[in-house]
Formats: C-alpha cells, structure tokens, sequence
C-alpha cells in the first residue's frame, strides 16, 4: 500500500466510521502528493476511500482549491474583491501577467506558475492580498511583483 | 459618544506571544475552563444567557440561547457535536483570521468550555481552505495540548479544512461539507441544534462568539452585559477595509458611530479624497451613503437604517468607486458562490450582473433599471439560504441609495467615471471561468 493510502486511513479515524467526511481532506492531501487531481489519483483517493472516483470527482468539483486540471508548480493567486480592488488589486493582476507571460486563469507555457484571480481571501485590510502558494503576502503593489516572480522562477 | 476600545477577546495579544501555552497560561489562560467545569452544564449555558452575548457570525442569535436548545441525552440518545464555524469568507470580513492566529489558546478554551455545556467530546473546527496560516497555528497550539489531559479532558478537537467555497459559511452548508458532500444548504427545519452534524444535536457557533466565552465565564455574564449598548453586549472585533488609512481589526466597545470607527480607529480617507460610501458589515449588508455615518455601529441603530453589523466588515468606498460598478463586482461573487441548488440563486445572480453590466456599458435603458429591481424581488426571500438574498438586497440598495448615478449611466450611454472609477475593469474570478461572451444570453432572452 501507498503512503497516501496510509494516511488518508489516518485521516479516516478521525471522524466516525460510517462517515464520508474525509474525502475533503484526503482530496486535499492527495492534491499536495501530486499537484493536482488527475482521474488516476481521483482513482486512488475513492480506493483509499472505499468510495468511487465519480463521488470524488463530485465533490472536488464544487470547490474552488481542487483542481480537476494540471495547475503549475507554483501557484500564485490575486484577491480581486471589492476591498483589494478598490486599492489597486487589477494593476497587480495585470503586473503578474506581464512579468509571467501568461493571463489570470493560465499557467505559464514552462508550466511553472499559475495565475488566478480570486475571491475574498479574508485579508481585507491588508490589501492587496495575494497567496503565494497558498501564503499570504499583504500589502502587495504591482511594483513588488517583479520580485516574486523571480522568487519563484530564479534561478532558471 | 467616546472612542472606546476595550480587549476582551484579544487581550494580552499585543503584550504577549499567545499563540504560546506557558504565555497564555501565565496571564491566566485556561482557568475560566476550571472555574466552568467547576460549574453544572446548565449553570454555564445561564451565564451565557445573562451575559447577552449573540453570535458573532452575522445572524446575531443569542448564544446561551442557541446552546440550552440542545435535548438531553436522554431526550434523543446520540452523541452530541460542537462544530465552529471558520470558514470566514464574507467580503471585507477578516477577523476570524486574526483571532485564530492571535489567541489560539483562548479560542481553544472557549471549545472547551462549549463542549462541557452541551455535554459533547466532539469538537470540529471548520477552517476554510485558504486559512494555512492561521490553521497552523491552530494546529501547533493544540500540539501543544497532547501532554496537557488536565485541560483536554475527554474532547477530542479535529481541525477541518475547507477548499474554497462561501457557501459552506452557512451553517446548514457547512455541515453537508463537513459530512463529506458538496456543499449545499440543507432546508430548515430541523435546525442543527436537534438534527445536525450526522444527524445529531449540534451546536454551529463562529470563531468569535467562541472566543468570547472564557472571558464571559471569567468576568461573569453579568458584568459583560455591562458593557456595550442594549442588544449589542460586550465587545466586537470590527474588521475595517477599502480606502482607509489604517485598515485592520479593532476591538471596540458598542456605542460608538460608524464615523468614529472609520477616522478615529481606521485614520479617515487617504490621498485626500472624500468618503462616499460604506459597507457596514460584510459584501452581504445594505449600504450606507456618507450621509448616513453618524448611525451607532450596533445592532438597533443600524437595524433603523435597514442594515446590520452582519460579521463586521467594514469597507469604506471613496469619491472614485463607480456604484454600478461596486453592484457587477460583488453581484460576480454572489454569482460565482452560489451553490446552484436554487433557482432564484443560481439564474438570479447571474441575472443581476448581466444588467448591471448593460448599464454600466451603456446598452441600457430605463427598462433595464426596472428589470434590475424586478429581478431583486424575484430572488430575495425566496431562496433556501441568504445567498441569493443578500445580492438582491444590497444591489436594490445601491439602486434606493444612488438611484442618480444609474440614471447618468443610461443618459450618458456609459460610465460617468469615463474608465476613472477605483473598479474599472477589475478582473472577477468569475470571468476565468465564463464561456458564455458577455451579454449575449441576456440579449438573447431579452433583447
């Protein structure tokens, strides 16, 4: 057996047995192993599960951090809400697709980064919010994206 | 009225690291829990009810209340459940996420103390997915407890993660999430506190209603009612956002003015522009024009201007926002969020933002201003959870409030702020994922 298999039977004993209530945690840990949920680890989370891979799939559809495609190494995600908006979020948005080559909702072609607009991301105050590989960096200004995405793609 | 700002829930946190147990401990964390579990269920339920506190999450109900609804073992023979509602996801709303990643232990404390008073040993914290940080930290603190039986007792606290869903903020929502479902409301009745959490009596409370309780054991329930104003007891961490000069988490005592918060607290408008409007509690409430300010950040007093403190979120809008504008962008999010159970929620929404998109491109006429207010009345009270409700209210508000600048958008055949509006062009999460071309289906059902 995997290790994924072992620790989504981790997962399982947390809540009671006749329960589904870890397939929302065990997507999520089968997600970190592999980046995102191909029909093969939707395959090996339902077995894990002891459930099918079209409930899997049912469920990891409704939500917004379960991806059904391949997303890029690196994951860099906008709040484009009323809050971050109104102090500048869209220029930060726009500055991550210059210096990545690639508009919000793609994934750069050397399939390092992704680049989403999303949602409130409950740091309102802090605008702009943007999350760096599921981190928040607060107070971000289109002028301080060129040094992340160098963060994130030095070195090449 | 004075300035008043009193920590109640995050007291200590600027002095001390308490995301530390032996910190917490040394400023006399986790006594309110002897002192309660010195004390029968029901006498801790009545000091709750005598300290008038109401939850925090936004419907206001009043939490002493919500607990002594929970049947006896005997009534219904099933375990019963605390699950704590983290999800916090509600536009200009933040506070949960400071108070989680502030004062972990004192948070932990009040799940105890929940549990002792509804006679539960199963306590699920529901995060929402996007939290890792305060997740963590909520994680590492109760790491901390694994040696510490004497505070742990016989609770066992699971920390569940969200993935990215509004709707799971609602409670009944939550629970189909947290069961393993897609997250859809359920209908009510029953109410979670007789069929909930695996069809068991359960108690759904927010962050910071749960956070509040060891210092209403600790100070008694009823020198909390002291504080603040009738019906809005004790203390709230208002979360202010938008254009302000400070934005952050305040901790303030009711009785101060929407005004107050926004210069006093949150420092006034910056790069000298002028207040025009303010969002007073979350994407969800009713808006206030720069007129309205003066009304007490409260229940009652809002409650007179048909709105609320909802989870205290406040965004404050200046001279720049384009209001058609501010109706597309959080119109696009309720659009996004809904859950499609619904049909006034899922075809009303997207309705919404294709008209208001046809008036801020100046394809419309007054017609469409009229569609926009009939389509409102279509959705709201007739949805199975506030979703949908809430895009109706707040966009017939901004209509009711700026019905003028609607009009100058279908005179003029566009956007008076001529591409200067502080929303101009914002990219919604929505439009990634939109294969529709804009306004076509609208023109085509419509035309």
């Amino acid at each position: 057996m995997t290790d994924l298999y072992d620790e989504i039977q981790e997962i399982r004993a947390h809540y009671p047995e006749d329960a589904a209530s870890a397939v929302l945690p065990a997507l999520r840990r089968a997600q970190e192993e592999h980046g995102w949920l191909s029909p093969d680890v939707l395959r090996e989370v339902a077995d894990a599960l002891e459930t099918t891979p079209a409930y899997c799939k049912a469920v990891a559809s409704f939500y917004d951090q379960l991806h059904l495609t391949a997303i890029g190494e690196h994951l860099v995600e906008v709040c484009t809400n009323v809050s971050c908006a109104v102090v500048g979020a869209q220029q930060v948005v726009e500055a991550f697709e210059s210096e990545l080559g690639c508009r919000a909702g793609e994934t750069t072609e050397d399939g390092k980064v992704t680049l989403r607009a999303v949602e409130c991301l409950g740091g309102c105050g802090w605008a702009t919010i943007v999350a760096v590989d599921h981190h928040y960096r607060t107070h971000v200004k289109a002028d301080d994206v060129p040094a992340i995405v160098e963060e994130l793609t030095g070195g090449d | 009225m004075a300035t008043e700002v009193q920590q109640i829930v995050l007291a200590g946190a600027d002095e001390r690291d308490l995301t530390k147990l032996a910190e917490y401990e040394a400023i006399g964390g986790y006594s309110a829990l002897a002192k309660a579990r010195a004390m029968t269920p029901a006498e801790v339920t009545d000091e709750l009810i005598t300290s008038e506190l109401r939850g925090r999450g936004g419907a206001f109900f009043p939490t002493g209340r919500k607990w002594s609804f929970v049947p006896s073992k005997e009534q219904i023979p099933k375990p019963h459940y605390l699950v704590v509602n983290a999800d916090e996801s509600e536009p200009g709303s933040f506070k949960d996420n400071e108070i989680i990643s502030r004062v972990p232990h004192r948070f932990i404390e009040g799940c105890l103390i929940t549990a002792h008073s509804i006679d539960c040993t199963n306590v699920f914290v529901y995060i929402r997915g996007e939290y890792s940080g305060p997740y963590e930290i909520l994680v590492a603190a109760l790491e901390e407890l694994r040696d510490r039986a004497d505070i742990r007792g016989d609770v066992t606290i699971v920390v569940h993660r969200g993935a990215g869903a509004y709707i799971c903020g609602e409670e009944t929502a939550l629970l189909e999430s947290l069961e393993g479902q897609r997250g859809q409301p359920r209908s009510k009745p029953p109410f979670p506190a007789i069929s909930g959490l695996y069809a068991s009596p359960t108690v759904v409370n927010n962050v910071e209603t749960i956070v509040t309780v060891p210092p209403v054991i600790a100070m008694g329930g009823a020198e909390y009612a002291k504080l603040g104003v009738p019906n809005t007891r004790g203390t709230r961490v208002v979360s202010i956002s938008g254009n302000v000069v400070n934005g952050g988490n305040y901790e303030i005592v009711p009785g101060m003015s929407v005004r107050e918060i926004i210069y006093d607290l949150g420092g006034g408008i910056p790069d000298g522009r002028e207040l025009k409007a303010v969002v007073p509690g979350g994407s969800s409430t009713v808006i206030l024009t720069k007129d309205e300010i003066d009304v007490g950040y409260d229940f009652d007093s809002l409650a007179k201007l048909s709105t609320s403190m909802g989870s205290a979120g406040i965004v404050v809008l200046d001279d720049r926002c384009c209001i058609v504008q501010l109706g597309i962008r959080f119109s696009e999010f309720y659009e996004h969020e809904s859950c499609g159970k619904c049909t006034p929620c899922r075809e009303g929404t997207r309705w919404l933002t294709a008209i208001l998109r046809k008036l801020e491109d100046g394809r419309a006429s007054e017609r469409e201003l009229d569609l926009l207010l009939d389509v409102c009345d279509r959705i709201n009270g007739k949805c199975l959870c506030p979703l949908g409700d809430s895009d109706a209210i707040i966009v017939a508000s901004y209509v009711a409030k700026f019905r003028g600048e609607f009009v100058a958008h279908i005179e003029q055949g566009g956007c008076p702020f001529g591409g200067e509006s502080s929303l101009d062009h914002v990219l919604a999460p929505i439009q990634m994922h939109s294969h529709v071309p804009e306004g076509n289906w609208l023109e085509a059902a419509h035309g």
